[in-house]
């Protein structure tokens, strides 16, 4: 008995997990028996599977590692995952109705949200770099297919393509420096990284493989140098699967990137410090700039969740535990504002075909005054203006770095919002100012959910801001405990 | 505690009003009506509140009275309300001017009605808000909030080039406030709390105030607005509809005077004495340039925005100049200004409202047909120039004998302000009301109605009341004021102490071997 138990690993950290698992096989059984007509059923399995994981990660308390060291749930990883979960189901709850409108909704679709919400809940709580990559990978293989999931479009199969090539290249380059870190420390577990980091100086080896690991998160942040993919695959993809990729994935990548440079590399900050400083401030800028030119709503999301990467990465600059608590209010914020732009760019639909440019939203503010108002509120919360929540997200990215001596980042970060304030309240002047044109249908019951859940995080978050902000030092402080 | 004190009743009135307005259905003329009416109980019932704080409030205190604190943020930033002598009034002068902002707008808005009010009382909780707030991320929160609903003023209901002037307006106040907001950090971290009171009493090292200055400084200069960064004022007063210019001119401006009595100088003292010529120099220019640009423009209320920039020159040079009389005139100029200017604006928009064109040679003669009209503007027109007898005065010679006292050369040159803003006032003056009853379409126009009469009467009242009576608003200034001067001799002399033991300890060790060889030379 006593021996049967030393080999059986403790199940209950990875219970969500299991749970997710499990119920992606049952779910793709019952698509496979049923056939089409199952899709209704595998939607509300899938929000039902959803929800009980979501259940399982917020009963989870106290640090735990398990599986040989390789998976560790804690209260960063908890509030990553739950982050991650309300992102995938509210992606279900904003497919719905496109998918049935485009005569693409297939049973597979809710299962590759699933198996990719798996993936990325392994992301958040990998422990050594094998679990880490093996996520990582689920993660991108079910998101390459979904991107192409519009399959007689060429545009949904060219982002789908285009992912995954350069997908693959940067899964190669962090598997690279990783067998590089493991080269040079003989380990894969972060907390083995540490110990044989403390050990001896950091030598070229380590500094290769950390450029080299910093190159692949990069790529999954959508961060600039590796943001090229970025714009084409958020345009291409079916929206509702850019509002996917914008959300989840997105806490997923920042909770990997955390994971590694916190988690693996504490003590040798000196090494990613500047390399995270370059990439949040070229993240920001291209963010801001590049997006004055678009037209077309989907590039400019893409564009404004390029420089939300790059403001989050000054918390993580900033290396210490103020920073990593801003990063994670930034993450909560960030998905709010991202699903509730979603929502309202999914209901601008017309006798079925989708309108998606800017020009689009002329006079929303005339014909669909609340639409329009909740848009408002997203922009000018994404363009960080007080008291939506979007300043209390750069506000604590911003103290972080002042505080960690990141003077001149956090300087450039701040004038740089203001050139990203233009092309967001431009988005205002089109809806508010401008002359209006044919009403839109009404909206979705699962696109009203999302959206009003998210107006009111993003608007009335100021009111109560102390539990989110607790939540969040709470994930921060178990990272540095 | 949870209960809710005056102050954050202040707050929230405003707000239940724009909610009551949003909850009216589909904007029928019925509907139009209502709101109209909603909106000047709320903003009546605003300012009765805000009676209502003045008479519990004690004038002989120099503290922050009214306070009342909730859990917000963190222990350390939390919900923090209160005033003292210099926010009191400014909260009094925002409830008061907002009545007549909404009667302004009873007719010459007539589309979107419901958004409008919404706007405009959102925006009087920011204001409000600003000068309440006791916690520096508070008055940040209030101080950019307060962009957002005068975005959309500007921009729906403003005037040609109104999407120009809205963005400019915003881009230009976020690029300064947000250094601000760094700043504000960063003395976070200093000092562990942005509360107000705390910060007051906290001493900021020399080489730090420089940098915490320059960055509060961005954001107030912008706001203020001093020369060189005002072009956004002119662009955003000219498109903006009546009442919006009045609130922009009458209270938006005050707040970058507020910030500097309120954070630069008594937390930021040494770098303030050390900034002072800088801020002399901008506001001599101001003074003087501005005054020479309002003289040459041919749209009324551009004329009036550039005097506006002028008046505050003279309140940043009072400011600054850091005695009581400079400080007192800069706070009163900024009551009187915003009373005299507001109404300005008002009379502006009377005439509009008939003409729909601002252009000076649109009209003349105005005497003729509008002989009430024309005695109200003479006396904001007297008012706006400084005329003994007006509130205009009182502030400008107080800001002026401070600006003696400290800088005779630049108090030399800013009288020529004076001088010139006779000039433009009077000329404008002088080609809108005087001069022959020429153009044709002038020939039906009609005097002031009611509601005008109702809106204008008070502000005439007011303007030469506190003319020739200005001791309430003084009176209130002064135990803050006194306060304030406290805290920066003491900063001051403490400073120079400081510097002179430093001095005076390297004089030890560098006379040190010289004098001990005197002695052995003695021996």
């Amino acid at each position: 008995m006593n021996a049967v138990q030393t080999v059986m690993p403790a199940i209950g950290p990875v219970l969500p997990e299991i749970v997710l698992s499990v119920g992606a096989l049952v779910l793709l059984l019952y698509g496979a028996f049923r056939g089409e007509r199952s899709v209704e059923g595998v939607n509300v399995g899938t929000l039902l599977v959803l929800i009980l994981a979501l259940f399982l990660v917020v009963s989870g308390h106290g640090t735990i590692t398990t599986l040989s060291g390789a998976f560790i749930s804690d209260n960063f990883s908890r509030v990553m995952k739950t982050l991650i979960l309300l992102g995938s189901a509210a992606t279900i709850l904003l497919s719905r109705d496109y998918f049935q409108r485009e005569r693409i909704d297939r049973f597979e679709y809710p299962i590759l949200i699933l198996l990719c919400t798996i993936g990325m809940m392994v992301m958040a709580s990998a422990n050594d770099l094998i679990a880490l990559y093996l996520g990582l990978e689920l993660q991108s293989l079910a998101a390459y297919v979904i991107a192409a999931f519009h399959r007689d479009n060429l545009k949904s199969t060219e982002a789908g393509l285009k992912y995954f090539v350069l997908g693959a290249l940067s899964s190669g380059m962090l598997l690279y420096g990783a067998s590089l870190v493991y080269g040079f420390t003989g380990t894969v577990s972060f907390p083995g990284i540490v110990t044989a980091l403390a050990e001896e100086p950091a030598g070229f080896g380590i500094v290769l493989g950390i450029v080299f690991v910093a190159a692949g998160v990069a790529f999954k942040l959508a961060a600039v140098p590796f943001h090229m993919w970025t714009p084409d695959v958020y345009e291409g993809s079916p929206t509702p699967v850019t509002a996917f990729f914008a959300s989840a994935p997105k806490m997923a990548a920042m909770a990997m990137t955390v994971r590694v440079f916190i988690g693996a590399f504490p003590d040798v900050t000196a090494i990613w410090q500047q390399i995270i400083v370059f990439v949040s401030i070229a993240s920001m800028a291209l963010g801001s700039f590049a997006a004055i030119g678009q037209r077309n709503i989907k590039r400019l999301m893409a564009y404004s969740s390029i420089g939300n990467v790059g403001y989050a990465l000054i918390g993580l600059a900033a290396g210490t535990e103020e920073g990593i608590r801003g990063v994670v209010i930034y993450m909560i914020i960030y998905l709010a504002m991202t699903l509730g732009a979603f929502a309202v760019l999914l209901s601008l639909r017309r006798r079925n075909e989708m309108f998606e440019t800017i020009d689009d939203l002329s006079g929303l503010s005339r014909t669909h005054p609340w639409l329009a108002f909740c848009l408002a509120a997203m922009m000018f919360s994404l363009a960080g203006i007080p008291p939506l929540a979007g300043f209390f997200a750069k506000f604590y990215v911003f103290a972080a770095a002042i505080k960690a001596g990141l003077v001149a980042l956090a300087v450039i970060g701040v004038v740089v919002s203001v050139v990203g304030a233009f092309y967001y309240l431009r988005l205002v002047k089109v809806m508010y100012f401008d002359e209006p044109k044919a009403a839109y249908e009404p909206m979705a019951p699962g696109l009203r959910i999302v959206l009003g859940l998210s107006s009111v995080v993003v608007v009335l978050f100021f009111v109560a801001p102390a539990p989110l902000v607790g939540v969040a030092g709470a994930a921060a402080r178990s990272l540095f405990h | 505690m949870l209960g809710l004190g005056l102050l954050s009743g202040l707050l929230i009135l405003p707000l239940v009003g724009a909610a009551f307005i949003l909850t009216l259905g589909e904007e029928t003329e019925g509907v139009r009506r209502n709101a109209r009416w909603a909106a000047l109980i709320t903003t009546v019932a605003t300012f009765l509140l805000s009676l209502v704080a003045w008479s519990r409030y004690d004038l002989a205190s120099s503290s922050f009275q009214l306070v009342e604190t909730h859990g917000w943020l963190a222990e350390t930033i939390r919900f923090k309300l209160g005033v003292d002598g210099f926010s009191m009034p400014l909260i009094l002068l925002t409830t008061f001017l907002m009545p007549f902002c909404i009667g302004a707008s009873w007719l010459s808005v007539g589309t979107r009605v419901k958004e409008y009010f919404v706007a405009f009382l959102v925006l009087e909780t920011t204001m409000i808000g600003v000068f309440e707030a006791l916690d520096l991320v508070l008055f940040y929160l209030f101080f950019e909030a307060g962009l957002i609903p005068m975005f959309l003023i500007i921009g729906i209901w403003g005037g040609k080039r109104r999407i120009y002037a809205s963005f400019k307006f915003f881009l230009y106040t976020l690029l300064g406030s947000v250094l601000m907001l760094l700043a504000i950090m960063a003395m976070y971290w200093e000092a562990g709390t942005t509360d107000i009171p705390t910060l007051l009493a906290h001493r900021f090292p020399v080489s730090m105030q420089w940098w915490l200055w320059l960055a509060f400084f961005a954001s107030f200069a912008v706001k203020m607005p001093m020369w060189p960064v005002h072009t956004w004022l002119p662009d955003a007063h000219v498109e903006a509809p009546t009442a919006g210019s009045v609130i922009l001119a009458g209270i938006l401006l005050k707040m970058g005077g507020y910030g500097f009595i309120r954070i630069s100088l008594p937390m930021l003292p040494d770098a303030s004495a050390s900034f002072a010529p800088l801020v002399f120099a901008l506001s001599v220019i101001a003074i003087i340039f501005t005054s020479l640009t309002a003289m040459m423009q041919t749209d009324i209320k551009k004329l009036i925005a550039y005097s506006s920039v002028a008046h505050m020159g003279f309140v940043t040079l009072g400011l600054f100049t850091l005695n009581e009389q400079g400080i007192q005139g800069a706070l009163f100029l900024m009551i009187s200004h915003g009373i005299v200017s507001g109404a300005l604006f008002l009379c502006v928009g009377v005439v509009y409202d008939r003409m729909h064109t601002r252009e000076i040679a649109a009209y003349g003669g105005l005497v003729k047909r509008m002989p009430l009209y024309a005695a109200a503007m003479m006396v904001f027109t007297m008012a706006n120039v400084g005329l003994p007898g007006t509130s205009g005065f009182v502030g400008e010679f107080l800001a002026m004998m401070g600006a003696f006292k400290a800088n005779p050369t630049v108090a030399f040159f800013s009288v020529f302000g004076i001088i010139l803003s006779a000039g433009y006032a009077l000329w404008l003056y002088a080609r809108v009301i005087y001069g022959k009853l020429e153009k044709p379409n002038l020939q039906g126009i009609l005097d002031l109605d009611l509601r005008e009469k109702l809106i204008i009467a008070p502000l005439v009242a007011l303007t030469i009341w506190y003319g020739v009576h200005p001791a309430p608003i003084l009176d209130t200034f002064a135990p803050s004021t006194e306060a304030l001067m406290q805290t920066i001799r003491t900063a001051l002399s403490n400073t120079r102490t400081a510097q002179a033991q430093v001095a005076a300890k390297a004089e030890v060790k560098g006379s040190g071997p010289s004098a001990h060889g005197a002695e052995v030379a003695a021996r």
